[in-house]
């Protein structure tokens, strides 16, 4: 490992996780392409992309479970390619699967994961009361895990990762195919769990949970193309303004909006148009005067919130805007 | 570590207890299977439906069919006027076995040897074999009782041949299956089917489920899981060996001689190479249906080739070429040579070198295997 990479890896640096070039090759496919990453110790840091982009490969090198083609990387101040196995102990893991074994009950899975992960005998029941509170799963503390329903699972298999305590948690995709209810739920426990000093990098293609995450970090074909609290990203990263249109002939206001100049795309979203525009450019008045003049009757056009969707695609050159757009609709609701 | 190793321990314990059909049935299965061998698969077979065309009439051609009825194994049903008729029957299936007795019987009894004609159907080789034994050992058994009567009488040593000599024409290699002969290779069976099946299942369950996906983020050692998994699997399959001895030594009467602790530990160096199997197939499979199917693939030569059923005397060269590789092969010698003849280790080390090195070396591929796949 380089020099470079050690200097930053200093466990008081204020960081849980640094990388350094990090690459990931699988043969002749790069899955992660030089990437640098900091995530600050006791942050909520959202890692967005839409499949294949390289999320669940930077995660699982940052585990210690895959080694990295190139580059370096440091977790809790210990190198991922010299001590993997240290980090193991010290993080906590959840993927979207909840590994949780049905034929367990809640107490059974818990014990389970305390014990592979070395909680103090001592400790251990101590520990266990407090994840079962901590996902709601009193009272069902001898049910077992197959008998419960999505969002007691996701909770449990939370806690599973947490039972050790760990310093820094690994969530990839923890809310897939789970309820909005149970989602909301699972992201207040976590976005506690933050607000406690633990570091959680969660991997997730929902903007609206992206918008609760301290930093993003927006990875496209292996590369982090933007980084920074959503709020910055908006005002200073995007600076697009967005409008928002209601037409009579929706189809042809979008095409000539398409072929206007001072637009970056338009999308069809339920009844109304939403349109993304050139930095700096023009806002919803200009939009509506541009239209009326092509002679289309607009109902109405506001300008809006630019979402981490509208962020996210922005970054995407525009030939490929229209199908990440896909790529995240098809993955779930925005 | 300790702490690791006893997680995944007591985790295997909890699937059992809660499958606990399966459980039943893995101890369950070894008595059925004992049974199954033992008795309803009864190869010596008696009662046999017989055809009688007696020619002679005489006093001593009854004595001989009474012989054979007392014998257990025929049962006189038809009596036949001709050749044709009694062929008749035997080709319907009525009857299994056809006794021709010739006219000049008790001539030629009085004489010299005597000739019986015994027609069997070999169709069903079980029955042939079976009662061609009969037969024959019956026609020397005659055969003596004629000679002390003779020899009782006055003219001594006047017949120096054997009275009674029954010709066969069917012939059937013969084999003597039985339960004292089935039960140390069911023994073997079910250690085989128990480690490979349950250690593949067990891994690919894991895998299909995602729970092996956290393990190997855990800081579970790759050692300690697959030990977690195989000291539970060694016991259900000695608990099945348990069983499966306790079943044919009390019920079927089968003779234990040898030393048991040694047949516990050459167990084990046959299901270190079973279990490495097991983790092969877990490689291999994609499903839990996958794994059973691939793992009765594996065993399947082993029930056919490797003596269990079916003598390996009797295979042709290739077939016994391929027993000779076979570990079962093996480890039913040693089964067979410490429970039924009651062999020391010393007897035993031609057959326990080829499963030692079988083993260690497929063991030792699968750990390497093991560990390649959790990366």
């Amino acid at each position: 490992m380089s020099a470079e990479g050690a200097r930053g890896a200093g466990p008081d640096d204020g960081f849980a996780v640094v990388t350094e070039g990090l690459t990931r090759r699988f043969g002749k496919r790069v899955a992660v392409d030089h990437l640098s990453l900091r995530v600050r110790k006791g942050e909520l840091y959202g890692f967005l992309g839409p499949n294949g982009a390289g999320k669940s490969t930077t995660l699982r090198m940052l585990c210690g479970i895959l080694e990295p083609s190139e580059g370096t990387g440091s977790v809790l101040g210990i190198d991922i390619r010299r001590e993997p196995e240290r980090i193991k102990a010290l993080i906590g893991y959840m993927s979207q699967r909840f590994s949780l074994y049905d034929d367990l009950t809640v107490v059974e899975n818990l014990t389970f994961y305390a014990r592979v992960y070395m909680v103090p005998r001592a400790l251990r029941a101590e520990r266990i009361a407090q994840m079962i509170q901590l996902a709601d799963l009193g009272g069902r503390e001898r049910q077992q895990a197959g008998a419960l329903s999505g969002g007691y699972r996701q909770r449990l298999a939370l806690t599973c990762a947490l039972v050790h305590a760990p310093r820094l948690i690994f969530l990839d995709e923890p809310t897939a195919g789970v309820d909005p209810v149970s989602r909301r739920t699972f992201w207040a426990v976590i976005r506690h769990l933050a607000d406690e000093g633990t570091t959680i990098v969660v991997t997730t293609h929902y903007m609206d949970e992206a918008e609760l995450c301290d930093t993003l970090g927006f990875i496209y074909q292996g590369q982090l193309i933007a980084q920074g609290s959503p709020a910055i990203i908006k005002t200073e990263t995007f600076r697009k303004p967005v409008v928002e249109v209601d037409a009579a002939d929706l189809r042809r206001a979008a095409a000539l909006l398409q072929d206007w100049d001072a637009v970056e795309e338009v999308l069809r979203v339920s009844t109304r148009l939403r349109v993304v525009l050139a930095q700096d450019h023009t806002a919803a008045a200009d939009v509506a005067a541009y239209l009326r003049r092509q002679g289309v009757e607009v109902r109405w056009a506001h300008d809006v919130e630019p979402s981490v969707e509208d962020l996210f695609v922005s970054f995407v050159d525009k030939e490929r805007k229209a199908r990440v757009r896909e790529q995240l609709r098809a993955l779930g609701p925005a | 570590m300790a702490s690791r190793l006893l997680g995944i321990i007591a985790k295997e314990f909890i699937h059992l207890r809660r499958d606990w059909l399966a459980l039943v049935l893995a101890l369950a299965v070894p008595v059925a299977m004992l049974f199954i061998f033992g008795w309803a698969i009864n190869t010596d077979v008696k009662h046999v439906p017989t055809a009688v065309f007696d020619q002679s009439g005489s006093v001593e051609a009854r004595q001989f069919l009474e012989a054979m009825e007392n014998s257990q194994y025929f049962a006189m049903r038809y009596w036949t006027r001709s050749h044709a008729e009694l062929t008749r029957l035997i080709d319907r299936g009525s009857a299994k076995v056809g006794v021709v007795i010739p006219p000049d019987f008790a001539r030629r009894l009085a004489r010299q040897a005597a000739e019986v004609q015994v027609i069997v159907d070999a169709s069903d080789p079980q029955v042939a074999t079976s009662a061609i034994n009969a037969a024959s050992s019956l026609g020397a058994q005659r055969s003596l009782e004629i000679i002390t009567k003779t020899l009782e009488g006055t003219t001594l040593g006047r017949r120096t041949g054997v009275p009674f000599d029954v010709r066969v024409r069917a012939w059937y290699n013969p084999d003597l299956v039985s339960a004292i002969f089935i039960v140390p290779g069911l023994i073997g069976a079910l250690l085989m089917q128990t480690t490979i099946t349950a250690m593949a299942v067990s891994v690919v369950r894991e895998r299909e489920k995602g729970t092996l996906e956290a393990l190997i983020v855990s800081p579970i050692r790759r050692w300690e899981l697959l030990l977690g998994k195989i000291i539970p699997n060694l016991l259900v399959a000695y608990g099945q060996m348990t069983m499966a001895l306790i079943v044919a030594h009390f019920v079927f009467d089968v003779p234990i001689r040898g030393s048991l602790p040694l047949l516990y530990g050459l167990a084990l160096v046959f299901m270190m190479g079973t279990l490495g199997i097991g983790i092969f197939v877990s490689a291999a499979a994609r499903t839990v249906p996958q794994a059973m199917q691939m793992a009765f693939l594996t065993f399947l030569p082993s029930i056919y080739l490797s003596g269990l059923l079916f003598p390996i005397e009797g295979m042709p060269t290739g077939a016994q070429y391929l027993a000779s590789i076979i570990p079962l092969t093996y480890f039913l010698r040693i089964v067979r040579g410490i429970i039924l003849k009651g062999v020391g280790f010393g007897d035993l080390w031609p057959s326990l070198l080829p499963l030692l090195v079988f083993g260690v070396v497929i063991f030792s591929l699968a750990v390497i295997k093991f560990r390649k796949q959790l990366d």
